[in-house]
């Protein structure tokens, strides 16, 4: 009963969501609402390396960039090979793109752990500079990569590894079907959330605090240190490759590789050292926070950044270690006093 | 149940921390490490909990080669390390940093006992227990290091400078408390600059200088001997 029920709150939540806030506030609103479940994965997921192990990982779009191409590719040259086009499909294209977006997390996962692995041997800040590079270089990748096959014969011979490199260049991935949902965004998110939750407040998501509070110590209590960042690491990578998969099939979105580099990593950073480096609620209402900032700014455009940096540079004065620390929103009423 | 350290060498780069340091610890003592800065008391315990790679010689605990294990296979043999500067986890609470203490341990039952007896020892802790560990003071947080590290249920305990920025009335207590673990069963190695204190507790004693043994007796021997008085108990 424990574990089942807040999965079955993540889905009432995202089917009220999916049913009723989104048709009530309109499709543009509605954008922002998928955008803030999106930003909010993001968040979250960099939360585990960053703020739980204390890692400093500055390459998460990349991730969401493998879960996106792989998620579209898959949809978009899938729908070719089953219906002959990329249109959309009713039930049976949604399960396509379900499974688009957990191969997405999965290929983003493994790419995670071969990034992971030789970097977090050491201490230090060798991650930081390695998931830099890896961005870089999969963004330029990305861009040197072939024109999208339109027609079916074109796709039939070029199946089934040819088209891993026909992804639109640098001008996107066009064509992808708009398949998600805010079901599909909140459901993915909700999980995401849960499974940072329920690995924060055990005894293995304890030890994954520890490396980032001591890893000298940490190790000396058995807590096999590289193992757990890099389980961390390949976690975070696969929520992720799932939220890039959201935002690759989103209404009005074309993938393209320059929205998804150093630029969108460093936003998920700000939200993350904004909400607080480890803390859960922190995150997901930083995420929003920083979605709706700049659409509420988006009358005065041109002040639009000066505004958000300033913003961000008196909060960094006021309040360093972000809106909530390492606790968390419940925990402010449980331990009042308790020093963040 | 002993640890047999013989002509261990550590080197940090180009420097030779340890040069051939041999020591033995028997099944229920205290031993103790003492000597000045430098002299690679910590290096030792470091060696054998495995945060540094020994460049020579050997370690044995019953009987079984440590060297070259990584520290988490260590601690899984019954040697908990409370490391220098306490390592406490700040950020998290007492009850979080003991939790951390039996991460090696499935035995629900044993670990809450254990506990029990740990903030028996240290009630202390018991009135802390959801404070942040960062916001206790200097004694506290040793008791804790010490506490956490009873927790993996060691069978050898190694404490690294128990007494360091600690007031002289705080380490009556944690010296008292030191004996009361060691009665209760658990092999010590202890280090220490006090060295004072820690022969008045310890029933064996090594003098480490300049990363080799200098002097090694009974400590009731040495805390008597000339050489020692005079070099570290500031006795003219």
């Amino acid at each position: 009963m424990k574990s089942v029920a807040p999965v079955v709150a993540v889905l009432v939540i995202a089917a009220i969501v999916h049913v009723l806030l989104v048709p009530l506030v309109g499709p543009f609103y509605g954008k922002v609402i998928l955008d803030i479940g999106i930003n909010a994965m993001l968040a979250v997921s960099l939360n585990i390396v960053n703020g739980f192990t204390g890692q400093f990982s500055i390459g998460h779009a990349g991730f969401m960039a493998i879960g996106g191409y792989v998620g579209a590719i898959i949809t978009y040259y899938g729908s070719f090979v089953l219906w002959g086009s990329a249109m959309e499909q009713g039930a049976t294209g949604q399960l396509l793109f379900v499974v688009g977006c957990l191969a997405g997390g999965l290929i983003a996962a493994v790419f995670g752990y071969v990034v992971g692995l030789p970097s977090l041997r050491l201490r230090g800040d060798y991650l930081a500079i390695v998931t830099l590079g890896f961005g870089e270089i999969l963004r330029v990748m990305l861009q040197r990569s072939d024109d999208v096959l339109t027609e079916l014969a074109a796709v039939r011979e070029a199946l089934p590894v040819g088209v891993i490199t026909k992804v639109g260049g640098a001008l996107g991935f066009t064509g992808v079907p708009f398949y998600t949902t805010p079901l599909a965004v909140y459901v993915f998110c909700g999980l995401t959330i849960l499974v940072a939750y329920r690995l924060k407040e055990s005894t293995y998501g304890r030890a994954f605090l520890s490396i980032r509070e001591n890893e000298l110590a940490a190790e000396a209590m058995g807590v096999h240190t590289t193992r757990l960042k890099v389980r961390a690491f390949v976690l975070a990578a696969f929520f992720a490759g799932i939220a890039g998969a959201l935002y690759a099939h989103e209404v009005g979105v074309t993938l393209t590789p320059r929205e998804l580099g150093f630029q969108k990593s460093f936003d998920i950073v700000i939200m993350v050292v904004l909400g607080g480096m480890g803390s859960i609620s922190g995150s997901v209402i930083a995420a929003a926070f920083l979605t709706i900032l700049p659409e509420a700014l988006r009358s005065f455009a041109e002040y639009r950044l000066i505004v958000y940096a300033l913003l961000l540079i008196i909060v960094m004065l006021s309040r360093p270690q972000g809106l909530f620390g390492v606790r968390e929103l419940w925990d402010l009423k449980k331990r009042r006093g308790a020093v963040t | 149940m002993t640890l047999v350290i013989e002509g261990l060498d550590v080197h940090y780069g180009a420097v030779h921390a340890l040069r051939g340091v041999s020591l033995k610890v028997e099944p229920g003592q205290i031993v103790t490490l003492i000597g000045s800065n430098g002299a690679g008391k910590s290096t030792t315990l470091r060696a054998v909990s495995g945060l540094v790679k020994p460049s020579g010689g050997s370690i044995r605990f019953d009987d079984k080669p440590l060297a070259g294990l990584p520290p988490h296979d260590i601690v899984r043999l019954g040697i908990a390390h409370a490391p220098e500067g306490r390592g406490i986890f700040a950020n998290l609470t007492v009850h979080e940093n003991l939790e951390l203490g039996s991460y090696i341990r499935r035995d629900r039952a044993g670990i809450a006992d254990d506990r029990d007896k740990a903030l028996a020892l240290f009630p202390r802790l018991r009135e802390r227990l959801h404070q942040s560990a960062g916001t206790l003071s200097g004694g506290e947080q040793q008791m804790l290091a010490i506490a956490r590290a009873l927790l993996a249920r060691p069978r050898l305990l190694l404490l690294d400078e128990p007494s360091l920025g600690l007031a002289p009335q705080i380490v009556q207590v944690i010296f008292g408390i030191i004996r009361d673990i060691n009665l209760a069963g658990t092999t010590i190695l202890l280090v220490e600059q006090n060295a004072h204190m820690a022969l008045k507790v310890a029933h064996y004693a090594y003098v480490l200088e300049v990363g080799a043994v200098a002097m090694a007796d009974k400590a009731s021997v040495l805390a008597a001997s000339d050489a020692v008085r005079k070099a570290y108990l500031g006795v003219h």
